[in-house]
């Protein structure tokens, strides 16, 4: 330590005029965080335009292998219990909450909110997640339900989950860099989907390090993914991929010309789900409506016997 | 017949069957590999790029490379039915595939699966996939499967009389399960996964050659590893010092654990760098696979459609 600080370029001991480590952040694909197969990036600038990070710019080849280490993903997460996905979702909950402080510098940095709003944001949005931790094994309890019919038959429908989940996480806007971020990707994996996110391309550093909690949570390496870049050119292809099975427009809502309609035109080719709801407020009541969104329901008629 | 290698023309090699120690010397008179080196060979042409165009040529043509195979316990004709019409017609503009590849017998449904499509019908035989069953049972198992109407007879070495270095039983083994193939084609299969080193590929190689194989395969895809770009590296080197020491053109086919279109691509590179443009023909290489079909075809889907394909869109088996 001392004979560092007594070399000239440390500078001073009190840090003051450290070398700032600029980072450079990668994505986060199947529980790694590889760098862009383009090998890009670009800056991230607070509102004042001052160097924050710099972070992977995400090309269309990596949109695919997220496609493809969710798929992977999938059997795994949609055939744990819904209690272990509940217990594996409070356990992020922990770790957001360990972090509070790193959570809470980065959107007061992103966003330029003081650091009082910055925390209650970060507060929210540990509360968000365990929320809808909370709701893993309730969801077949009250999505779905056993049927009355005229016939020997039991009759149930069987919420399940829809696969791989495209989420367009919220660009700008109050709350939106963390609270708005886990209000969009909570609801897609709690049902047991498997998700590939696109953060925030203004605001990339919270879910960065959203990424890194999970990658030392229990989750599952793949179950969520994350590419920071351009919405405008990575969700077309996601939109257009055959093997996603719902896309949540919420990133795409207030981008320019009809990027929106193109996406949803392109996600009816497999008859994806789409999830186009109205720009929220992220510190109200969320409600169920994007949760139950990434449910298909399955009907199973059984004999009664005699 | 000196032991200075395989440059000393085919026609001294007729020779060698005289007997084990005659074998011996020159399989073991065969220059060593180095296997750091194939490798590092493998590795580079790995990483070569091929897009667009040229990779559309090259998924067309892996394509119809393709030995289609399915070798498990619960096959039925009906699933070999319905593995021919995938051979026969693989959708999204692909061509056929080169032959399908079944268990003796199951032969007579692939062969009238595929009636009238020009796609071969290859049967695995010779006590697959351990070979470990008397001589002439072997032969029986062969001849079954080409009464039955195989074109191509898929066979196993002995690996235990190989590492033995019992290398005239092996020989002669090839060439009595050869006689019994009448006008089939025939296939060897080294099991280089149970081979050990490349120097024992290399030698494997030679010996199926010169006992009289019209493709040597690298594996039954029933032992891990199955082929890897290094050991076919190795084999397609000996199929080219085997023609141009005279012999005939004998092909190659690496089978097992090659799934991914761009796993096929890098096989045909090896194929263009090492053998050379002779070889890029279904007659002189083949890929013995099941699923890798699918990934092609996923791969065809992406640029003729301009979006990524999936799987829940392209046939389970």
């Amino acid at each position: 330590m001392s004979a560092a600080a007594a070399m000239p370029e440390s500078g001073a001991p009190d840090g003051a005029d450290r070398l700032a480590v600029r980072k450079t952040y990668k994505l986060y694909i199947g529980g790694a965080f590889p760098r862009s197969e383009s090998g890009r990036s670009y800056v991230v600038r607070d509102p004042a335009g001052g160097f924050l990070a710099n972070a992977a710019l995400a090309s269309r080849k990596d949109a695919r292998d997220a496609v493809v280490a969710a798929r992977k993903a999938f059997a795994g997460w949609s055939g744990a219990t819904a209690y272990n996905r509940g217990q594996v979702l409070y356990r992020v909950a922990e770790l957001l909450e360990g972090r509070r402080a790193q959570f809470a510098e980065e959107v007061r940095l992103t966003s330029g909110a003081p650091l009082r709003e910055a925390l209650e944001e970060v507060d929210a949005a540990v509360d968000r997640w365990v929320w809808y931790a909370g709701w893993a094994d309730k969801i077949a309890q009250v999505r779905g339900g056993a049927n009355p019919v005229a016939g020997p038959y039991f009759n149930f429908s069987l919420p399940e989950p829809a696969g791989v989940v495209a989420v367009l996480a919220p660009q700008d806007g109050p709350g939106s860099a963390l609270l708005g971020l886990v209000s969009v990707l909570a609801p897609a994996i709690v049902g047991g989907s498997t998700a590939v996110v696109v953060a925030s391309e203004r605001h990339p550093l919270p879910a960065v390090t959203l990424s890194e909690v999970l990658a030392t949570s229990d989750v599952p390496g793949g179950v969520v993914n994350v590419l920071t870049g351009r919405v405008a050119e990575i969700a077309p292809w996601l939109a257009s991929h055959m093997d996603v099975n719902a896309i949540d427009l919420a990133g795409a809502l207030g981008a320019p010309g009809a990027l929106a309609d193109d996406l949803a035109v392109a996600a009816a080719e497999n008859l994806k789900r789409v999830l186009r709801l109205p720009a929220a407020d992220w510190a109200a009541d969320p409600g169920v409506e994007r949760m139950f969104g990434y449910l298909e329901t399955k009907t199973v008629w059984h004999p009664m016997g005699t | 017949m000196s032991h200075n290698g395989p440059m000393d023309g085919i026609t001294a090699l007729a020779g060698l069957a005289a007997s084990d120690a005659s074998l011996r010397r020159f399989l073991h008179g065969l220059p060593g590999v180095d296997e750091v080196g194939a490798r590092a060979r493998a590795d580079v042409l790995a990483s070569r790029s091929i897009k667009t165009d040229s990779k559309r040529q090259a998924i067309d043509l892996a394509i119809s490379m393709i030995d289609l195979t399915t070798l498990e316990g619960q096959d039925t004709p009906g699933k070999v039915r319905a593995l021919c019409a995938k051979a026969s017609r693989p959708g999204f503009g692909a061509p056929p595939v080169a032959a399908v590849c079944v268990y003796p017998d199951l032969v007579p449904a692939a062969v009238a699966g595929v009636a009238g499509t020009g796609i071969k019908v290859a049967s695995v035989a010779t006590a697959f996939p351990s070979g470990r069953a008397a001589l002439d049972v072997k032969l029986a198992d062969v001849k079954s499967a080409v009464a039955a109407g195989a074109d191509e007879v898929d066979m196993v070495i002995d690996r235990g009389a190989f590492l033995s270095g019992r290398y005239l039983t092996v020989f002669e083994e090839i060439v009595a399960v050869r006689a019994s193939c009448g006008d089939a084609h025939l296939k060897v299969i080294l099991e280089t996964g149970e081979l050990g080193t490349l120097d024992s590929v290399r030698r494997a190689s030679w010996l199926a050659m010169l006992a009289g194989a019209d493709f040597i395969k690298t594996s039954t895809g029933k032992v891990a590893p199955a082929a890897t770009l290094p050991v076919t590296l190795v084999m397609l080197e000996a199929v080219r010092d085997f023609a141009a020491a005279g012999g005939r053109r004998i092909g190659v086919k690496p089978a097992g654990g090659i799934r991914t279109a761009k796993d096929a691509i890098r096989y045909l590179v090896l194929v263009n760098e090492t053998a050379g443009e002779p070889w890029l023909d279904p007659a002189f290489f083949r890929i013995g696979a099941s699923s890798l079909l699918n990934d092609l075809l996923m791969q065809r889907a992406r640029m003729e459609t301009g979006r990524y394909a999936g799987p829940d869109y392209m046939t389970v088996d």
